[in-house]
């Protein structure tokens, strides 16, 4: 089972990643992007992990809430309502039990990432994080470690298409090449969950 | 007509300028009618470039009169941002509304429109009617 613990331990070690990579993040975001990706996930997860040891929230649910609300008051970039959204969802589907199974944790997510589909429009194929979370969700039933592997090819595999949402839409064909930010660091984000689980 | 009825503007960008300056813009067509509450949110707290999802629930807060809030943005974490808070459900006022309106236009009719003491329903129709406003 996991409880309140592993959630903290999942956002702290996303934040440490998005601190390694923040700088890749935002050079992948400037040839189709406005080169912010990086600094702002910074920003966003840095706030996360102030909040979570200030406020020491006791469920997995209020954790992923918590979080949730931090990176949409904190980014400054539509990654922030996005992974607000993505996180916050999860946590509230979680509802308020002390600990959680992975098959719930598994459930619970897949709420979260239909919510972002909702949010932002996307579908797999757009050239955004969705390319790396719906594959993520998909194999998150057989473990957190098969998560990870999908959304970091999910996110290589984003390479050679073309962008139909958002900024990095608006430069056409010339986004063709260049990795997604977003499916990038929404695979920094599923590395965490195996890295808390000690995969 | 009492300030009290009339629908709050939120101008949303990502440039505080930008914000600010529709905002003065759309009073200033508004002309001697009642004065509609409209707040500009634009940037980051910081004052850079971005959304903020604080300045926008401050805006929106500052313009509540109980008549509704019509929220125009600009693109991208804008919009995205304001659906987000009103997905939240607490972090906006009452009835608050995103109007889906090109950002100008949208704002000058919106507030014209809400001059009247048109109502939050009116005052949407009237942004978004303005994506129909061809200019060739």
């Amino acid at each position: 089972m996991l409880d309140a613990d592993f959630f903290r331990r999942w956002m702290t070690a996303t934040a440490a990643s998005v601190d390694r990579e923040a700088e890749r993040l935002t050079a992948l975001d400037s040839p189709i992007g406005d080169a912010d990706h990086g600094s702002n996930l910074q920003r966003g997860f840095t706030a996360v992990v102030a909040a979570l040891e200030k406020e020491a929230p006791a469920t997995p649910g209020a954790v992923l809430t918590l979080a949730g609300r931090q990176l949409i008051s904190t980014v400054g970039g539509a990654s922030g309502p996005l992974y607000g959204t993505l996180l916050r969802r999860t946590g509230k589907a979680l509802g308020d039990a002390d600990e959680v199974s992975a098959e719930q944790l598994a459930e619970a997510f897949r709420a979260g990432v239909d919510a972002v589909m909702t949010l932002g429009g996307a579908a797999p194929g757009d050239k955004t994080m969705i390319d790396a979370l719906v594959p993520a969700v998909d194999a998150l039933g057989d473990s957190f470690t098969a998560a990870r592997t999908a959304a970091e090819e999910g996110a290589v595999a984003t390479t050679p298409l073309q962008a139909r949402k958002g900024r990095a839409s608006y430069v056409g064909e010339r986004s063709i090449g260049h990795q997604d930010p977003g499916a990038t660091s929404s695979a920094l984000l599923i590395a965490g969950l195996a890295e808390a689980a000690g995969e | 007509m009492s300030d009290e009825q009339l629908v709050g503007i939120v101008l949303v960008s990502h440039s505080a300028q930008v914000a600010a300056s529709v905002a003065e813009l759309a009073k200033g067509l508004a002309g001697g009618g009642p004065a509609v509450p409209v707040a500009p949110a634009g940037g980051t707290e910081g004052g850079g470039l971005g959304t903020s999802s604080e300045l926008i629930a401050a805006a929106a807060a500052s313009v509540d009169r109980g008549a509704g809030v019509a929220v125009l943005t600009d693109l991208g974490s804008a919009v995205l941002t304001v659906k987000a808070l009103l997905a939240e459900g607490d972090e906006l006022p009452e009835r608050t509304r995103l109007v889906d309106a090109p950002f100008v236009e949208g704002a000058v009719a919106a507030v014209v429109t809400a001059s009247t003491g048109a109502d939050l329903a009116a005052v949407e129709a009237a942004a978004t009617e303005a994506y129909t406003y061809r200019k060739v």
